[in-house]
């Protein structure tokens, strides 16, 4: 007995709708099983998990809250994968533009005019931009790695918010207490309605249209896709490498840096030494789950929203950690991985002649 | 133990997890297999030792499960790449971020427990030596394991029948296919040794380094130790110095700090990744020697045609 692969034709269509649902559906199923072997009510669990999150008006936009950082940030890693550029540092470029973004109330805290706001997106966007624009350079000038480089800016742009926090920008009525100071009238993204969904939640649906259409039906959107398929067509077709991976960085990191001072701005008010649950790594796999399509990105990050919630919810109701929110994700994107191969491939079990004389 | 002495424990102590988790992953890259998930096997191994050995109360114990869950986390790899041809950068991430959550999970229990340390193993005689005994000869098992193992990888790897194998899949998968080698299975070996020293560098970090669980403790020591790789060109010698400069950077800083020069914590804190940064940018200025030396089928998937 042995498992084979046999090589499809062509790519196919039914999984690569499919794929992604059987991954869902195992880690549920897995879910399950680790529930149940915790001595729980599986059925009752995976409810608490999975469902109760969508049921309620206050959950619901909750999840939207949620949901928002991880589409900004999934949307633009989409666009990096599909060019076959590995920008695995969206953590720090969120950490990078919520300090850009955050300077202008946390310096000019008087400042009160209706063109604070957008001058605070855009500082935000400005400085997840930058940080990601190092390893670009880094690999264009270089030749260095940018999984490598994107990777270690994280801890350093995490650092650089702790000093911040604990020290210049330490709210000075604050008790002591590493936080900068509330922000305050124009300085905070305003709701939607009169709940807690933010401005951030419409500009992520905005992104994802625009990158949709962007990525389906323009020159660029072309460009990058053959740079990432096919470098060396794209290479004698004029497109320039260099060029692809300035942009897509650039894009990647200015969309992760939004969602960072969408956050300092938008739920949390403030800087905190941490302001975001690993947003910059779930959006990773939100990109994958999304078949690294903007669209599809999106109901991936709805998907990825209620596993946060679904981990808080269980933490509450059940007991348990909310850390296996963490470990479901991580699941989920092994069996993604892992379904992947059944869109290239049909596999066979059973012995080497088997398999040989079937083909004949 | 005179300043000195201490200076040079901690250098070594730093050293010894990069060295272990980079001269795996250097045997993995040499067969064509690129795998991001050091970072994961490496928290699952400093999960699994200290759990281990907190239950059994024995340290040697615990090592033998650091390397278990190395290795299982390794395995875990190879299967998705290597039998499913599954994205090798992908699914390394995967690796990583699975690992990351689940010894957060196993962790809890674990945190803020009394560890088990492993105790240094004297050598009679030499360990009593002015500076060199200590240093050298007062170790623990794990750091005597880090230096044999990286000279074995050296000699298999540059002398022997297995390595030149191990490279010949590294350099050109359909040659060493053609010549009747059995390219997956090397690949999962090569994995599974790499899932081996990672598991053996989280149980030092938890068993010697600090005997204690804290969670995320590995702090990107895996992603460095990838990085060492690249810098060492894939030359198992050249891991091991460039371990111990990094670690000798590294406890300069804290020493820096010690002497009484104001400098942020968190700057500090953040110089290993600095530094890794200048030391891959560094090295690129003589790119033909990377280019020498990168395993031509490097992440590359092969599937047999039978």
């Amino acid at each position: 007995m042995r498992l084979m692969l046999e090589r499809r034709p062509e790519q196919s269509r039914t999984m690569t709708v499919g794929s992604p649902l059987i991954a869902v559906a195992i880690t549920v199923a897995a879910a399950g099983i680790v529930f149940h072997a915790r001595g729980l009510d599986p059925f009752h669990a995976l409810y608490v998990y999975f469902v109760e999150p969508v049921m309620s008006v206050w959950s619901l936009e909750e999840l939207v809250v949620k949901t928002a950082p991880l589409v900004l940030i999934g949307v633009g890693l989409a666009v990096c994968f599909r060019a076959n550029l590995w920008n695995i540092g969206a953590e720090g470029q969120l950490t990078a533009g919520a300090i850009t973004g955050a300077a202008i109330p946390i310096l000019a805290p008087e400042w009160q005019s209706p063109f604070a706001l957008p001058l605070m997106l855009l500082a935000g966007i400005a400085g997840g931009a930058a940080w990601a624009a190092v390893p670009a350079f880094l690999r264009n000038r270089f030749g260095v790695n940018e999984i490598l480089t994107s990777l270690m800016l994280v801890y350093v742009a995490q650092y650089l918010l702790d000093w911040l926090v604990r020290g210049p920008w330490r709210d000075p009525h604050g008790y002591n207490f590493p936080e900068s100071a509330s922000f305050e009238g124009w300085h905070v993204l305003p709701t939607l309605g009169d709940g807690r969904v933010h401005l951030g939640a419409a500009l992520a649906v905005v992104a994802v249209v625009v990158l949709f259409v962007f990525m389906s039906r323009t020159l660029k959107g072309f460009e990058i896709r053959v740079s990432g398929e096919a470098p060396r067509a794209g290479g004698f077709g004029g497109f320039s490498r260099p060029r692809t991976v300035w942009f897509c960085f650039a894009l990647s990191g200015g969309l992760a840096g939004l969602a960072g001072i969408c956050e300092a701005a938008g739920p949390i008010g403030q800087l905190q030494p941490i302001i975001s649950p690993g947003y910059g790594f779930t959006a990773i796999i939100v990109a994958f789950l999304g078949r690294l399509n903007p669209i599809v990105v999106l109901l991936a990050g709805v998907v990825l929203g209620i596993s946060y919630l679904g981990g808080e919810a269980a933490q509450v109701e059940l007991g348990i950690s909310d850390k296996t929110a963490q470990v479901f994700q991580g699941t989920l994107l092994f069996l993604i991985l892992a379904c992947d191969t059944l869109i290239r491939y049909r596999i066979r079990v059973g012995r080497r002649d088997d398999a040989a004389s079937a083909q004949a | 133990m005179t300043g000195l002495e201490a200076i040079l424990m901690t250098i070594i102590a730093a050293a010894t997890p990069l060295l272990l988790a980079a001269i795996g992953e250097l045997v993995a890259e040499r067969s064509g297999v690129l795998n991001l998930g050091v970072e994961g096997m490496m928290i699952m191994g400093a999960i699994g030792g200290f759990a281990a050995a907190y239950v059994s109360g024995s340290a040697m114990l615990g090592v033998a499960a650091a390397v278990g869950a190395g290795v299982g986390m390794s395995l875990l790899f190879a299967f998705l790449t290597q039998t499913l041809v599954s994205n090798q950068v992908a699914t390394g991430l995967a690796l990583t971020l699975f690992g990351l959550g689940l010894s957060g999970l196993i962790g809890e229990a674990f945190t803020g427990l009394p560890g088990v340390k492993l105790p240094p193993v004297h050598v009679p005689g030499l360990s009593d030596l002015p500076l060199v005994g200590p240093v050298l000869f007062g170790q623990d098992v794990i750091v005597y394991a880090s230096v044999a193992l990286t000279a074995l990888v050296a000699w298999v790897l540059a002398r022997t029948r297995i390595g030149l194998v191990i490279r010949a899949t590294g350099g050109n998968h359909h040659s060493a296919h053609a010549l009747g080698y059995n390219v997956i299975a090397v690949r999962y070996a090569c994995i599974a040794f790499g899932g081996a020293t990672a598991g053996l560098a989280g149980g030092y970090l938890s068993l010697a380094y600090t005997p204690q669980w804290i969670e995320n403790m590995t702090a990107g020591r895996g992603w460095i130790a990838l990085a060492l790789v690249v810098f060492s060109t894939w030359a198992p010698r050249r891991v091991a110095v460039g371990a111990y400069l990094f670690g000798t950077v590294w406890i300069m800083g804290l020493y820096v700090q010690g002497v009484g020069i104001d400098i942020a914590p968190q700057l500090l804190a953040s110089l290993p990744y600095l530094i890794t940064i200048a030391a891959l940018v560094a090295l690129s200025g003589n790119r033909l020697l990377t280019k020498v030396n990168t395993p031509a089928c490097l992440g590359q998937p092969f599937v047999p045609d039978r």
